[in-house]
């Protein structure tokens, strides 16, 4: 029989506490809704079975949506005070941080499954390739992963939410669109910057090649950001 | 069982441990005393494990809480101030999560839970949501939270506050209770609290503890420093010290008010020995018109204040 860890119990409870206020069911609507009239509105202009734009748009609209999903992970707890409860529960930081981190990352896999219906419904006006849906889904997974780790980073520097958001989402915002406005750089710097970049690795991966690359990438955002937020609380005793 | 040595704590410049040394036994109760600010917080703070010290160490059954705390934390059940629990949860779901998390296993959860629900009052109230629930009933689920698994020890931040006369009681008896086979420490401003419940007293005050012992123990030392009050008719200040330099013990002597030709003194004592008796036959000799004679013991809130007023 498996037995149940620390982190397993930590992230029932903060995944339950999404769905217990209507915040939850708010944010998946906006999402669901902006993504959807985004995509759909240009659509038919092209006239093509894919869904490239949906995924095209995706990094941006995740710069102000995983923030929001994240930024209460931590500052609420200072705020409320109930973090001194779990810092002193026989629970290590690491549990914390990655209870915490999974918890989002289901809430954001949750959000993104209704789009699947703008996959269904594409495939069934025209011949879609699911290839690039495929890659796209699993990039989405991966980004989302990025940027919430990113996002519970910037939760557990503060006791305000509004601050944790803001500083989330300006750091979600740089790494994306880091590759874009830095143009008139010179092409070997540029490179490096590229590759610092998410949306440059996203795109890679929703073309539906999945290079090890790119998943490296994404991983190493997510153990860079979590462990910035394990150092973070800790620096707090 | 819980040693602590040479513990300090600054916040920036601000001291607000500095170098508190004590030893806990099993089966005690200790009250930490002190006025807001005292450094009490900070105290169980770092005991619990959720703060480091600046230096000194803390260790509870030999094992130090900075080098294992997951051991410890296993060992303490915390109730921090005002318990900030989890505002979203049933308070059902709130201890179960605990239960959780302490490795209760699933045999004895129900019937553990159910009967700190009893101890502490809950059962009205278990599945309703934290943050409807008065301060009172957030407090006996703190209490609850605390005592979950039943750990060897038990540190209550404030536990009575917010809470009724008779829930007052209620809590109070339960810490006795507890207090027979664990190591209970209770931090609190309220002096009858720890006449009430504690074997033994540390008071603090800006982070240095002034005063440790049982309440009679703080009574009995303060016994030595009393003063007798004294009425006298159409008497002097300097006549009444003439007439009492002889007498040992008195450290010094007052006029506290006059009233129509009578004079009000105070006489301060320092000495184990009652010496009404020799201030009584000295007063008699002169023949003088005594209209009021009283001894005056410090309570154990004269003790607290005089050790913890500022400098």
């Amino acid at each position: 029989m498996v037995v149940p860890s620390n982190v397993s119990f930590i992230f029932k409870r903060e995944f339950k506490v999404y769905f217990i206020s209507p915040i939850a069911y708010i944010v998946i609507s906006i999402f669901v809704g902006i993504a959807g009239w985004l995509f759909f509105s240009t659509f038919f202009l092209f006239n093509q079975a894919e869904l490239r734009d949906f995924f095209s748009l995706l990094p941006i609209i995740f710069c102000f949506i995983i923030p929001a999903v994240t930024m209460r992970l931590f500052a609420e707890e200072f705020n409320v005070g109930s973090y001194e409860i779990l810092a002193t529960l026989p629970v290590t930081f690491t549990d914390i941080v990655l209870g915490k981190f999974l918890a989002s990352l289901a809430f954001i896999v949750i959000m993104i499954v209704p789009t699947l219906s703008y996959a269904i419904s594409v495939s069934l006006m025209g011949d879609l390739d699911w290839g690039p849906v495929v890659g796209g889904y699993i990039g989405a997974v991966l980004l989302g992963g990025a940027f919430s780790s990113i996002g519970i980073f910037a939760s557990s520097l503060t006791k305000n939410q509004i601050i944790a958001f803001i500083t989330g989402m300006i750091i979600c915002f740089a790494l994306t669109l880091i590759d874009k406005v830095l143009f008139f750089l010179p092409g070997r710097l540029l490179g490096v910057f590229q590759y610092i970049g998410a949306d440059y690795h996203f795109q890679n991966i929703a073309r539906g090649i999945i290079d090890s690359r790119d998943v490296v990438y994404f991983l190493s955002v997510m153990f860079i950001a979590l462990y910035a937020a394990h150092f973070s609380i800790q620096e707090k005793k | 069982m819980i040693e602590i040595s040479g513990l300090t704590r600054y916040y920036g410049d601000l001291c607000a441990l500095d170098h508190i040394s004590l030893v806990i036994e099993k089966g005690n109760i200790l009250g930490l005393l002190g006025p807001n600010g005292a450094g009490k917080t900070t105290a169980l703070r770092i005991i619990t494990g959720y703060l480091s010290p600046t230096s000194g160490t803390v260790t509870a059954k030999g094992i130090s809480v900075e080098e294992h705390p997951l051991e410890i934390k296993k060992m303490i059940g915390y109730l921090p101030e005002s318990a900030p629990l989890y505002q979203d949860m049933l308070v059902y779901d709130y201890l179960n999560y605990i239960a959780d998390i302490r490795r209760i296993s699933p045999d004895g959860r129900e019937g553990h839970i159910r009967t700190l629900a009893d101890i502490c009052g809950l059962n009205e109230v278990m599945h309703r949501s934290i943050h409807e629930l008065s301060k009172g009933y957030k407090q006996r689920v703190g209490l609850a939270h605390a005592m979950m698994g039943d750990p060897e020890i038990l540190v209550l931040d404030e536990p009575t506050s917010g809470l009724d006369p008779n829930q007052i009681v209620e809590i109070r008896d339960i810490i006795k209770k507890i207090g027979r086979e664990k190591t209970v420490i209770v931090s609190t401003h309220i002096l009858s609290e720890v006449e009430a419940t504690c074997d033994r007293v540390v008071i603090i005050n800006e982070g240095v503890i002034v005063a440790d012992g049982s309440t009679e123990e703080l009574k009995r030392s303060s016994e030595s420093e009393y003063s007798l009050n004294l009425s006298l008719k159409g008497v002097a200040l300097d006549d009444v010290k003439n007439l009492l330099a002889p007498v040992q013990g008195i450290s010094g002597i007052e006029e506290t008010g006059t009233d129509d030709g009578t004079h009000l003194f105070r006489v301060r004592c320092h000495t184990p020995e009652d010496i009404r008796e020799q201030v009584y036959n000295a007063i008699k000799q002169k023949d003088w018109t005594l209209l009021e004679f009283g001894r005056e013991s410090k309570s154990l809130e004269k003790i607290f204040r005089e050790l913890t007023k500022e400098n």
